[in-house]
C-alpha cells in the first residue's frame, strides 16, 4: 500500500501548484506538467468551440435542401474548418495534452516528465500553429475538406492553403514533442515497484499512442510540406498536369491520418479503462488483455491506411489485403470492449458523472466501431465510401467515443486538477443530454448513407430533408449539452466545494499518494508501490457485508 | 530511498524530476533515439516519394542526375564523415576529462567542416544551379532536352538536399551552445550527456548524407562519363 | 441466414410500408441485392452486439449498483476461456464478412466480355458522356435495361467520383487516367447520379440521372436527336487531321512509328526492358508524354500532344485506336 495515511482532511486550499507562484510569467514559462496540462486545456477549449459552431453552422444549413444560411461556397470552407480543427486542433492533443500532460507523472509516482522544458515548448509550438490556423481562416478560410486532397488543393482553390498546412505542420511537432516525452517518461521515471504489469491501463494507452505520434506524425508534415512547396512553386508532386501522381498524395496522407484516429481513440479507451474501475471499486478484467490490445491496436493501425482508397481504381490485391488488415485492427478493440463489461459483473457501480460518461463510450463506441465494418467490407464500402456513413460512423467513434471519454476523464481528474467539486446533479443532466443529442444527431446519417446522400453537400435533393432536420435537431440538442459543463466547471473553479483528496475512493497513486490539487513536485513523500493495480480487492477477497456474493 | 538524491551535492547539470543522474542520463539518451526514429520517418516521407517517381520515371530521374556535379558532392561527403570523426572525439575528449581547451577545438573543426559543407553546398553547387536555370519554380529554363520529370527530379533534388542543409544549420547552433557550454566549465567525465546525444543527432544527419548523395547524384552509375 | 432473412424482410417492411420513408436506394441492378444482403447482415451484426452490450450494462448497472458509500465488492477471477471466446467468436464474425464481402467485390470487380462501353469525362461541375455510336449527354446517363454497360472515366481537372447509388457502384474519376466501373440495369427507371469526391465550389450541384430504358427505346434513343458521327469515325478524322497517319501508318505497312493495328489489348516490351499493357491510360500516356513510352527500333521523335486534344477528343482517338485490327479486345483492367 501506500506510505501516506488514507486521505489527509482538508478545511482550506494548502499551499500546491495552482496557489505556490502567481502572475502570468509564473503561468507561461512554467516548467509544471500540471501547468501546462492547463495551458493545454485552455487552448484546446477555445479551439473546440471554433470547429464546434463551424458544425453548427452546418446543421443549420443543412435544414432546407437548397442551403438555408450560406452560398456553397462559404459551406465547403465551413466543413473544412470544422474537420481541420476538430481533428488537428482539438482531437488529436485532447486528452494526451491535457489529461495525458496532468495525470501521467502522478500516476507513475514521478515529480514531472522526463523533459520539462520540452514540454513547455511543446505547448508554444502549438499555440504557434493554432495562430496559422486562425490566420487560414480569417483570411478567407479554406474549402479543401480537412483531406486536402490534390489536385484540387494545390491547384484549384485559390484558399489559403499553405498557411493552413503550415499551421498543422507546426503544430504536428508540438505533438511529436509530446510523444517523445511520455516515452521517455513512461520507460524511466516509474516509481520504485512500479512494473510494466502494474501500470494503470491509462498509462498503456497513452505509451501506445505516443508511439503513433513519433512514428506517425512526421510523414503527415512531409506530406504537407510538399503540398506547400507544390502550391507556391507550381512543381508537379502531386498535380498530374505537371507530372506528379495524385495518388501517392493519398497514400502518404492516410498513412498518418489513419493512425491519427487510433491517436484519438486510444486514450479515451484508457481513461474508460480508469473509470470503469474506479467507479465499479473492481479490477480490471483481463488486464493483460487490456494491455496488449492497446499495442496491438498502434502497430496495426499503421497497416490499413488503404481501406480510405478502395474507390480510387486501386488494384483488387490491394483491396484485400487491406480490407483484411481493417478486420485484424476491429478485433482488440471488441476485446476491449468485452473486458470493461465484465469488470461491471458483480462490481459496486456508483453513477456518478465520469461513469455515465464512460457506459455512453462502451455502447457508443460499439456501434461505431461495428459500422467500421461496413466500411472494411469491400462490397458495402464501394456504396457507402464518401456518403454520410462515413461521417456517422466516425462521429459515433470521435465524438460519441473519443469527445466522451474526454468529458468523463474531466470530470473525473477534475477534483484532483482543481481541488474542487463540480455539481453532480448538472454533470449527469449534461451527460444525459449530449447521448441522447449526439444520437439523434447521427444516427440519421447512416440512413442518409446507406440512401446515397453523398457528404460534403451544400445542396440535396428533397427526398432527404427529413433525416437531415432531426440531425440538426439533435445537433443543437448536442450543442447545448456541451455548453452546461463549460459552465458549470468554469463556476467550480471558484464557487465549487473544496474537494478531499480522494473523493471517489479510488484506486492509483493520484488518488492515494497525492492531495487534491496536489504540491508542485506532486508528492509530499515519493511513492514505493507494492501491489498490482486497481487492487480494490486483496486477493481472495469476498467483499464487505452487504456487497453482491451472488 | 526517494529523497536519498537530494540529500547529497547534485553533480552539475542535474535536473530535479530524475531522482539520480544516470536515470537522466538515460533518459536524455532513449530521448534523442526517440527523436532520431521521427526524423528517420520525416526523411523517410520524402524518400517515399523519391522512390515512387524514381520508378515511374526513371529515364528522366537518370538524366538530372547527371546533371548534378558529383565532384561536389562526393567532396561533402568526405567533409561530413570527417566533421563526425572531430565530433566524437570531441566527445571522446570530455569523457576522458581531457581541458576543456581540446573539446572546443574538436567542437569547433566539427563546425568549420559543417559550415564548409554548407557553403560548397551554396556556392558551387546551388548557385551554379540558378545559373544554368535549373531551379523549379524559382528559376528553371525549359530546354527541349529536358524532359518534365528532369523538373521533377530537380524539385526532390532541392527539396531533399534542403531539409538535409536545415539540419546541418541547427546542428551548427546545437554546436555553437555547446562550445559556450564547455568553455563555462558544465562538462566532466561524469557529465557530458550534452555531448553525447548531440553527437548522436550530427551522426545522423551525417549517414543522412550517405543515403541522399548516391540517390541523388549516381543515378544509373557514372562510370560513362 | 436467418439473421439476413429476418434482416431483409424487416428493413424491406420498413422501405415498403414507407415509401414515405425509404431506408435504401431501389435495387435496380444486377449486384444491388447481393450488397444489400451483406449491408442487412452486417447490421445484424450490429444490432445484435449494441443490444447485447447496452443490455448487458443496464442490467449489471442495476443489480451491481452500490448499496452502500463504503462498499468494496468481491474479487471476481478472468477465465482465460472467456477471453478467447470473446476473442475468437467475433474473429469468426469478421472472417466470414470478409470472405463474403470480397467475394462480392472480386465478382463485381471484371466487367462481362461483351459489355457496352460508354465514356465518361467529370469536369467541375458537370459530367459529359459520351456513346461509341456518337451520341453526347450533360449529366444524363441512358443505358439499356438487362445489358452491361461499362464506362471508362477520366477527369478533366480534379478528381471526381461516379456514383449511382441503385446500382450500389462507385468509382473516382482521376486526371490524366482512366478508370472504369461496369453495371446491368436490371430495372426500367431513372436513378440518381452523384459526384461522391468533393471537387470545389458546386460539388454539390454536379449530379443527375440515369435512365434505364426497354432496348428498343434505347435504340430509338440512339437514332434519334442529333446525327453525330460515331467516336472512332471521329478519332479517324482526328488522326489524319493532326499527322498521326503520317508516321503511324495502317496494318501491314511499316512506317517511322509503330503500327498500331491490334495493339490495343497487348502486352508491349519497352526499350527499357519493361512490359506494359496497352490500355487506355497507356495510349493517352503516349500521346501526351511520348519520350515514356518509348519502344525498341524506333527512334524517339514523336511529338507531344499535351494541351491540343480535349477529353472527348482524347476518348474518340483512343476509339479508333481500338478499333483498329480485326482481333477482338480484351479488357485492359
Amino acid at each position: 500500500m501506500s506510505e501516506l495515511p488514507e486521505s489527509l482532511p482538508v478545511q482550506a486550499p494548502h499551499l500546491n501548484y495552482l496557489n505556490s507562484t502567481y502572475g502570468i510569467r509564473s503561468w507561461l514559462l512554467t516548467k509544471d506538467h500540471k501547468r501546462i496540462g492547463l495551458l493545454y486545456l485552455a487552448t484546446i477549449t477555445i479551439m473546440f468551440i471554433f470547429g464546434g459552431l463551424a458544425a453548427f453552422f452546418m446543421r443549420l444549413h443543412l435544414i432546407e435542401p437548397q442551403g438555408a444560411l450560406v452560398e456553397p461556397e462559404t459551406y465547403n470552407k465551413l466543413f473544412t474548418i470544422h474537420g481541420v480543427i476538430m481533428v488537428f486542433f482539438f482531437l488529436v492533443p485532447s486528452i494526451p495534452a491535457t489529461l495525458g500532460n496532468f495525470c501521467i507523472p502522478l500516476m507513475i509516482g514521478a515529480r514531472d516528465v522526463a523533459f520539462p522544458k520540452l514540454n513547455l515548448l511543446s505547448w508554444y509550438v502549438f499555440i504557434t500553429g493554432c495562430s496559422l490556423a486562425l490566420v487560414a481562416i480569417f483570411s478567407g478560410g479554406i474549402d479543401t475538406g480537412w483531406t486536402f486532397y490534390t489536385p484540387y488543393s494545390s491547384t484549384y482553390s485559390h484558399t489559403a492553403v499553405v498557411w493552413m498546412a503550415s499551421g498543422i505542420f507546426i503544430a504536428g511537432f508540438s505533438s511529436i514533442l509530446t510523444g517523445l516525452n511520455f516515452v521517455v517518461t513512461i520507460h524511466k521515471m516509474r516509481a520504485p515497484g512500479l512494473t510494466w504489469f502494474r501500470l494503470p491501463l491509462f498509462i498503456w494507452a497513452m505509451y501506445a499512442t505516443s508511439i503513433i505520434f513519433i512514428l506517425g506524425t512526421p510523414v503527415i508534415a512531409i506530406t504537407l510540406f510538399l503540398l506547400g512547396l507544390e502550391t507556391l512553386l507550381h512543381v508537379g508532386i502531386f498535380d498530374p498536369a505537371l507530372g506528379g501522381d495524385p495518388l501517392l498524395f493519398q497514400h502518404m496522407f492516410w498513412f498518418y491520418s489513419h493512425p491519427a484516429v487510433y491517436i484519438m481513440i486510444l486514450p479515451g479507451m484508457g481513461v474508460v479503462s480508469e473509470l470503469v474501475t474506479a467507479f465499479s471499486r473492481k479490477k480490471i478484467f483481463g488486464y493483460a488483455f487490456v494491455a496488449f490490445s492497446s499495442m496491438a491496436i498502434a502497430v496495426i493501425s499503421f497497416i490499413v491506411w488503404g481501406h480510405h482508397m478502395f474507390v480510387t481504381g486501386q488494384s483488387v490485391y490491394a483491396g484485400l489485403v487491406f480490407s483484411v488488415l481493417s478486420f485484424l485492427v476491429a478485433i482488440p478493440s471488441a476485446v476491449k470492449v468485452f473486458n470493461w463489461t465484465a469488470t461491471l459483473y458483480k462490481g459496486s457501480i456508483s453513477y456518478e458523472a465520469p461513469m455515465l460518461y464512460a457506459l455512453g463510450f462502451i455502447g457508443l463506441f460499439t456501434i461505431g466501431g461495428l459500422t467500421g465494418l461496413f466500411l472494411a467490407s469491400l462490397a458495402t464500402d464501394v456504396h457507402l465510401n464518401g456518403t454520410y456513413f462515413v461521417v456517422a460512423h466516425f462521429h459515433y467513434v470521435m465524438v460519441g467515443g473519443a469527445v466522451m471519454a474526454y468529458l468523463g476523464g474531466l470530470h473525473y481528474w477534475w477534483p484532483k486538477i482543481t481541488g474542487r467539486m463540480y455539481p453532480d446533479v448538472w454533470a449527469r443532466i449534461a451527460a444525459t443530454i449530449i447521448f441522447l443529442g449526439f444520437n439523434l444527431t447521427f444516427f440519421p446519417q447512416f440512413v442518409l448513407g446507406y440512401m446515397g446522400m453523398p457528404r460534403r453537400y451544400a445542396i440535396y435533393p428533397a427526398e432527404f430533408q427529413v433525416l437531415n432536420v432531426l440531425s440538426s435537431a439533435g445537433a443543437s440538442i448536442l450543442a447545448v449539452g456541451y455548453a452546461i459543463p463549460l459552465i458549470y466547471l468554469i463556476w467550480s473553479m471558484r464557487y465549487g466545494p473544496i474537494a478531499p483528496q480522494n473523493p471517489w475512493g479510488a484506486k492509483g497513486l493520484e488518488w492515494e499518494n497525492a492531495s487534491s490539487p496536489p504540491v508542485t513536485e506532486n508528492f509530499e513523500v515519493m511513492p514505493v508501490v507494492t501491489e498490482e493495480a486497481y487492487n480494490y480487492q486483496p486477493h481472495n477477497y469476498q467483499g464487505t457485508e452487504g456487497a453482491h456474493g451472488v | 530511498m526517494s529523497d536519498a538524491a537530494t540529500d547529497h551535492a547534485h553533480p552539475p547539470g542535474f535536473a530535479h524530476q530524475f531522482e539520480t543522474i544516470e536515470q537522466q542520463r538515460e533518459a536524455g539518451s532513449l530521448g534523442m533515439w526517440v527523436f532520431l526514429m521521427t526524423e528517420i520517418l520525416f526523411f523517410g516521407g520524402m524518400f517515399t516519394a523519391y522512390t515512387v517517381y524514381r520508378a515511374l520515371h526513371f529515364g528522366s530521374f537518370e538524366a538530372g542526375s547527371h546533371l548534378l556535379l558529383w565532384k561536389f558532392g562526393m567532396t561533402n561527403t568526405a567533409v561530413l564523415i570527417v566533421s563526425s570523426l572531430t565530433m566524437a572525439l570531441a566527445i571522446r575528449s570530455a569523457q576522458t576529462g581531457q581541458k576543456k581547451g581540446t573539446t572546443i577545438t574538436w567542437l569547433i573543426l566539427t563546425m568549420i567542416l559543417g559550415a564548409a559543407f554548407i557553403g560548397i553546398k551554396l556556392y558551387f553547387e546551388w548557385y551554379n544551379d540558378w545559373k544554368e536555370g535549373l531551379v523549379p519554380g524559382l528559376h528553371w529554363i525549359a530546354s527541349p532536352e529536358h524532359t518534365p520529370g528532369v523538373e521533377q527530379f530537380f524539385c526532390f533534388y532541392f527539396f531533399m538536399t534542403g531539409l538535409h542543409a536545415i539540419h546541418m544549420v541547427i546542428g551548427l547552433g546545437i554546436l555553437t551552445v555547446l562550445v559556450i557550454m564547455t568553455a563555462r566549465n558544465k562538462f566532466s567525465p561524469e557529465y557530458y550527456a550534452p555531448l553525447e546525444i548531440s553527437g548522436l543527432y550530427w551522426h545522423f544527419v551525417d549517414i543522412v548524407w550517405i543515403f541522399l548523395f548516391p540517390l541523388l547524384y549516381l543515378i544509373g552509375g557514372r562510370y560513362q562519363h | 441466414m436467418l439473421m439476413t432473412f429476418l434482416g431483409q424482410t424487416g428493413l424491406q417492411h420498413l422501405g415498403g410500408a414507407a415509401a414515405l420513408f425509404p431506408v435504401q436506394p431501389p435495387d435496380a441492378s444486377t449486384i444491388a441485392g447481393g450488397v444489400d444482403q451483406l449491408y442487412y447482415l452486417l447490421t445484424g451484426v450490429t444490432v445484435f452486439f449494441s443490444v447485447l452490450i447496452f443490455s448487458i450494462i443496464f442490467y449489471f448497472m442495476i443489480k451491481y449498483r452500490r448499496r452502500a458509500p463504503d462498499e468494496v465488492p468481491p474479487e471476481t477471477h478472468a477465465p482465460l476461456a472467456l477471453e478467447l471466446a470473446w476473442t475468437l467468436i467475433p474473429s469468426a464474425i469478421c472472417v466470414v464478412i470478409f470472405f463474403w464481402a470480397s467475394y462480392l467485390y472480386v465478382r463485381n470487380a471484371r466487367p462481362p466480355a461483351a459489355s457496352t462501353e460508354i465514356f465518361v469525362i467529370g469536369k467541375q461541375w458537370m459530367w459529359h458522356i459520351q456513346h461509341p455510336e456518337g451520341p453526347r449527354e450533360i449529366n444524363e446517363l441512358h443505358v439499356p435495361v438487362n445489358q452491361p454497360v461499362e464506362l471508362t472515366m477520366t477527369s478533366q481537372d480534379v478528381i471526381h467520383d461516379f456514383y449511382i447509388p441503385a446500382f450500389r457502384v462507385k468509382k473516382d474519376v482521376l486526371p490524366a487516367r482512366y478508370t472504369s466501373l461496369w453495371f446491368q440495369a436490371t430495372k426500367v427507371g431513372t436513378y440518381h447520379i452523384y459526384c461522391a469526391q468533393y471537387c470545389g465550389t458546386n460539388h454539390s450541384e454536379m449530379i443527375g440521372w440515369v435512365y434505364v430504358m426497354s432496348p428498343t427505346d434505347y435504340a430509338a434513343w440512339l437514332a434519334g436527336g442529333e446525327q453525330n458521327e460515331s467516336m472512332s469515325a471521329s478519332g479517324e478524322h482526328l488522326f489524319s487531321l493532326l499527322g498521326c497517319s503520317s508516321c503511324h501508318a495502317g496494318a501491314g505497312q511499316t512506317g517511322t512509328g509503330p503500327s498500331l493495328a491490334g495493339i490495343y489489348g497487348q502486352s508491349e516490351k519497352f526499350s527499357d526492358g519493361s512490359e506494359h499493357l496497352v490500355d487506355d491510360t497507356l495510349i493517352r500516356q503516349a500521346i501526351v508524354q511520348p519520350d515514356s513510352v518509348q519502344l525498341p527500333n524506333y527512334k524517339n521523335i514523336m511529338p507531344t500532344f499535351k494541351g491540343q486534344l480535349s477529353e472527348e477528343q482524347m476518348l474518340q482517338l483512343i476509339a479508333y485506336v481500338k478499333s483498329l485490327g480485326a482481333e477482338e479486345r480484351k479488357n485492359g483492367q
